[in-house]
């Protein structure tokens, strides 16, 4: 066990907005993300910034208004003490957990009393691949490691398990329905911090990638999104791991994937000592974190292996745990999840997930944490695992529990 | 006043203008050790002419220049690379750069082809001017052979013509025609008249006297279309790689090379490139990828084209009225070829539709060629006036080889041969195109069986390359020769077999289908045997090779052989035959033109596995390492291939390695199913003791047929290779 408590204090995030130029926050800047939910930290738990030793970002696009260290611009225009450090972290999609995982890291080894975990990610202003990369685009690497497109990786994981259109689309639609009935009903309203402008007016106070109208008829109409690259070799690449079937089902489409959208997401992981000498009240702690990676060619299959590894270091067993969040980054994703823990879509992202509300790459993770420990409260139930898929084959994991 | 520099005819004329014309001592200029000779001398001396005004690079041969010395690459060993990389650095790139500095401008007048070394002379020069003549080719075709083209070629393609539009150039070693590469950009000139070339080098050296820096050497330069900062090149890197994979399913080191120097071209400087693309060049040259393409698909080919395997004190014949019996779909397929080569042809078959029908295959062939623009409406009614239709033997009279492509049936063909031999002209020719008759057999219905010998044309035949000539026992010496004449006349290559059951392809591509069937009998998943051989380099698998074949073609053979008493007797494809009389006797499967067999088949051309072959053989308990079920596909066939050629079946290492690459799909990668064991590596070893350890793992595993002939054993302990 850890020497020190890793302790959740808060956590919370702004709205989805769509990652496109007629996207609600497409007029906000990426700093101005974090800025404002730095503020809003402050403002809640009237918080002594001060004691805060670091602040750990996540970003994917680290470039252009997102490059330089993008966590501590954040904390300057969020004018918190100038003692305060920041960081930013890449681990692909899992950078918002992983920020938080480190956090409690910080805190848990007892070098560090408070930091704040999150993650930010305008997607519509620096566009999702901007950052570039050698596994892709330098051709002596990309072929050394066999590089394919992740969607096609979705699309294995599909017609490896035999899960046709309609399965995923009933996914998809489930996503829909559970975030449009929670979004109605309030369930986000603790965590959704308004991004306003600098009159103080809001630009978006919800989210607003949600499809509440979605039907199965709609979802079938989408063309599938992967199948024109899979074309172009990637499918006969991914055949030579995958032999055993003869080509690949292309059943996904804009409609059963994550959306692409802005957003960004805090959350502030003390010590005891911290909340003692701040005056916080816990609302939760992380429990266990973990890390692995598996096949980077199919590269979506980790966020099992790495929940199986995070419940063993904690000791547990998936009946320990009340509430699963996986991201939804393809329905594929989330349906082998599901099996490979052997767990019910009943407890599973019960408010939806980012087919519905949409995937701020480097924030996702760390929303996460802010939906799941509200949800806890809201069921008064105790625990939850947080998992995601991450480039590259990794898989990441983390137990929060109520306190 | 003029000077020979090792090969290399040094004259500069009154106005300053040096005029450097290479004839170097072998038949074709090449990038060896006299040009390095040659060129260690040159830049220094052009740097210290007095009043030097302009360089012209021309050549006395009727090529320009025909690349690198493929011999010398070929023998560069393994760990040869460090030397090989300072070769091309000192020797080969240096002297270039130099003269690309040189402040005067520097002309390539290019006569005829310049291809590979070649043409990187000429991407070094300032100007390129070309004889516009029908011989006359560009192109880096340094891919082809396994190779990349390291004298400059790829870091200065891209310079001048960007990464999009070089990319297909250094990927595919097209060869471009005059025109065509000026249009490209990468020759700036043409001159329509021979004699025109050298002076207008010299006209454009006085017009431009000033112009002698490469755009890449003149500041603020920019590769065109952008570098690796570029969107549009960024995508295009990062789809290359999986569109290149489609193409070598990764078997194949030289197109992933040259792709990766491209994409370190168009991210660092234009010296730092060129040293890349060195060690690129360095590393390709010893793979055993490169030493077996260039082996068989170079070297071997072009011998056997030139007729190693032709009796060689025969004069020249060739052929000029063909007859063919059987216009079905070989006997019409070979009409074509042969009047497209100028021959007359007699097209015969039983009833006159038939034989009409045989001819009009050319013309619907001949048509496609028109919509294409490689043909007019005036060539193709010349050709097609040369085959004529008929349902009469007698219109055969004269023939000086008539081509019997009739059913497989001993006793058909044995009455055919019987009733046309007396038409042929003195001294002509009966051949049988057959794949699985014995031709001495079939040779003793005849008079003359001298003149009597197996020509086995393969399928489509205007598209597939290969002829197989099969001697019977009694064939002559002139009869082979004049086969083989035949075979080059129509533009094919002719391997020459002795006669043995299925002769070569037909016997090693029978076990090809053979273990996809026993691979498939012992549980494992179809579709997984079908994509392991196309990951071992298989053109298709084994399975749906067969449903091509026909399950009832396989089941006649067998029959056949069955009744000749010789089933079996060369290695054991019982498995195959046992499977297809299965199919066809309990499902009614005899094929993919039968209904469907392993597979079954859409209207919309697409195909699925027949899914009671599941019920049937498929047991998901079944585990077997894939490197041993590629290996399975692959040694099976070097295996009955090494056999061939100890029985003597094969003659000539070259007819069996350019024939299973030509007529059985032999992966590119082996440089054919013999040479593969020259530059096997396993276990630490390589070469014929490598594949012997293989072959012995092999067949303790999964059964004697994997055991090693005793040619392999002999070549493993002499540590000697099949040449």
């Amino acid at each position: 066990m850890a020497p020190n408590t890793a302790y959740v204090f808060d956590a919370i995030r702004t709205p989805r907005g769509k990652g496109k130029k007629d996207g609600s926050l497409h007029e906000v800047k990426s700093v101005a993300l974090g800025s404002g939910l730095l503020r809003e930290l402050q403002q809640r738990l009237d918080l002594d910034t001060a004691y805060v030793d670091d602040v750990v970002m996540g970003c994917v696009s680290p470039v252009g208004e997102q490059g330089g260290d993008i966590a501590k611009t954040i904390v300057q225009y969020a004018e918190w003490d100038e003692s305060v450090a920041g960081v930013q972290l890449d681990r692909f999609c899992a950078s918002g957990l992983e920020a938080v995982n480190l956090a409690a890291m910080k805190i848990a080894s007892g070098w560090e009393e408070l930091v704040v975990a999150g993650g930010v990610e305008s997607m519509s202003r620096v566009p999702m691949g901007a950052a570039g990369g050698a596994w892709l685009n330098d051709p002596e690497i990309n072929i050394a490691t066999g590089a394919v497109p992740q969607g096609i990786g979705a699309d294995t994981i599909a017609t490896l398990e035999g899960w046709s259109r309609e399965d995923v689309d009933a996914f998809a639609l489930s996503s829909q329905q559970r975030a449009a009935h929670a979004q109605q009903n309030g369930y986000f309203d603790r965590s959704v911090v308004p991004v306003k402008d600098l009159n103080g007016m809001t630009i978006l106070d919800r989210d607003e990638f949600i499809k509440p109208n979605s039907t199965m008829e709609v979802l079938g109409k989408l063309r599938p999104s992967f199948e024109a690259m899979g074309a172009l070799g990637f499918d006969d690449l991914m055949l030579r791991k995958y032999p055993d079937i003869p080509s690949i089902n292309h059943v996904h489409t804009p409609g059963n994937s994550s959306g692409i959208v802005d957003g960004a997401a805090a959350v502030l992981i003390g010590s005891e000592k911290a909340g003692k000498d701040l005056g916080l009240t816990p609302r939760g702690r992380i429990v266990a974190t973990a890390v692995l990676a598996t096949d980077p060619t199919i590269m979506l299959v980790g966020p099992g292996p790495a929940a199986k590894k995070v419940l063993a270091k904690a000791g547990m067993t998936t009946a320990d745990i009340d509430l699963f969040e996986i991201n939804e980054a393809f329905a594929s994703v989330a349906l082998r999840f599901m099996q490979d823990l052997d767990i019910s879509h009943d407890v599973t992202n019960v408010n939806g997930g980012a087919i519905a509300m949409g995937h701020p790459l480097g924030a996702t993770g760390a929303m996460l944490v802010s939906t799941i420990l509200d949800e806890l409260e809201r069921r008064d139930l105790k625990r939850a695992l947080v998992a995601l898929c991450v480039g590259g084959g990794q898989g990441i994991a983390t137990i929060i529990e109520r306190v | 006043m003029s000077e020979n520099i090792h090969g290399f005819v040094y004259q500069k004329d009154a106005d300053g203008i040096v005029t450097i014309t290479m004839d170097m001592d072998g038949p074709v200029n090449a990038m060896n050790e006299q040009y390095r000779q040659a060129m260690a001398v040159i830049p220094q001396k052009l740097e210290s002419e007095e009043g030097l005004t302009g360089v012209v690079f021309a050549s006395a041969k009727s090529t320009f220049f025909a690349g690198g010395d493929l011999k010398e690459l070929c023998t560069v060993p393994k760990g040869g690379e460090g030397h090989q990389f300072r070769v091309i650095e000192e020797n080969i790139k240096a002297p270039l750069r130099r003269l690309e500095k040189l402040e005067v401008p520097v002309v390539a007048a290019i006569n005829g082809a310049a291809l590979g070394g070649g043409f990187e002379l000429c991407l070094a020069c300032n100007r390129r001017i070309a004889f516009n003549g029908p011989k006359a080719v560009v192109g880096f075709p340094e891919v082809t052979l396994g190779l990349l083209p390291g004298a400059g070629g790829i870091v200065r393609s891209i310079h001048m013509l960007g990464l999009q539009k070089a990319l297909p150039f250094l990927m595919e070693g097209k060869r471009l025609k005059p025109s065509q590469a000026q249009e490209i950009g990468y020759v700036d000139q043409l001159v329509d008249s021979i004699e025109d070339l050298i002076p207008a080098a010299k006209q454009w050296i006085k017009e431009n006297p000033v112009a002698w820096a490469q755009p890449w050497d003149v500041k603020g330069h920019k590769i065109p279309g952008g570098d690796k900062w570029s969107p549009a090149i960024t995508n295009l890197l990062a789809v290359a790689p999986a569109a290149t994979f489609q193409k070598t399913r990764g078997l194949l080191p030289a197109p992933e090379r040259i792709l990766a120097v491209c994409g370190d071209t168009v991210s660092v400087d234009f010296d730092t490139a060129l040293r890349i693309e060195s060690r690129g060049l360095a590393y390709l040259v010893t793979t055993p990828q490169a030493k077996n393409i260039i082996t068989s698909s170079f070297f071997q080919l072009n011998s056997i084209n030139s007729g190693i395997s032709r009796p060689a004190d025969i004069e020249r014949t060739h052929v000029t009225k063909l007859g063919i019996l059987g216009a079905g779909m070989m006997g019409q397929g070979i009409a074509y070829a042969a009047a497209k080569a100028g021959i007359q042809v007699v097209l015969v078959d039983t009833s006159i539709e038939a034989a009409e029908k045989g001819k009009a295959y050319s013309a619907k062939v001949l048509d496609r060629q028109i919509q294409r623009g490689r043909m007019s409406e005036q060539d193709k009614e010349v050709v097609l006036a040369r085959i004529s239709a008929t349902t009469e033997y007698a219109a055969l009279q004269g023939c000086d080889l008539i081509v019997e492509a009739v059913f497989e049936d001993i006793t058909l063909k044995n009455q055919v041969t019987r009733d046309v031999e007396q038409f042929l002209a003195k001294d002509g020719v009966l051949a049988t195109n057959t794949s699985t008759l014995p031709i001495t057999l079939l040779s003793d219905a005849s008079e003359s069986p001298e003149n009597f010998i197996g020509i086995h044309f393969f399928s489509p035949v205007d598209k597939m390359p290969l002829i197989e000539i099969i001697c019977g026992e009694k064939t002559s010496d002139r009869t082979l020769a004049r086969a083989f004449d035949f075979a080059r006349q129509i533009g094919k290559t002719p391997i020459v077999v002795n006669d043995s059951l299925g002769f070569f392809t037909s016997r090693v591509f029978g076990t090809f289908m053979d273990e996809g069937a026993r691979l498939l009998v012992e549980g494992l998943n179809p579709v997984l045997i079908d994509a392991l051989a196309k990951q071992v380099g298989m053109p298709v698998g084994p399975l749906a090779v067969q449903d091509e074949v026909s399950q009832e073609l396989t089941r006649k053979v067998a029959e056949t052989h069955e009744k000749m008493g010789v089933l079996n007797s060369l290695g054991d494809n019982s498995c195959n035959a046992a499977v297809s009389v299965r199919l066809i006797s309990e499902f009614g499967r005899g094929g993919r033109h039968h209904g469907g067999g392993y597979y079954e088949y859409a209207a919309d051309g697409s195909k699925k596995i027949w899914p009671r072959l599941y019920e049937l053989y498929f047991n998901p308990e079944v585990e077997m390492p894939r490197e041993d079920i590629k290996d399975r596909i692959l040694f099976r066939q070097v295996v009955e291939s090494l056999k061939c050629l100890q029985e003597g079946v094969l003659r000539t290492v070259a007819d069996g390695n350019v024939g299973s690459l030509m007529g059985i799909g032999a992966p590119a990668w082996t440089g054919g199913f013999l040479q593969v064991a020259n530059t096997y590596e396993y276990a630490g070893e390589v070469g014929p003791k490598a594949l012997l350890i293989r072959c012995e793992e092999l067949a303790a595993r999964y059964g004697e047929r994997f055991s090693a002939p005793e040619i392999l054993r002999e070549k493993a302990r002499s540590g000697a290779s099949f040449e």
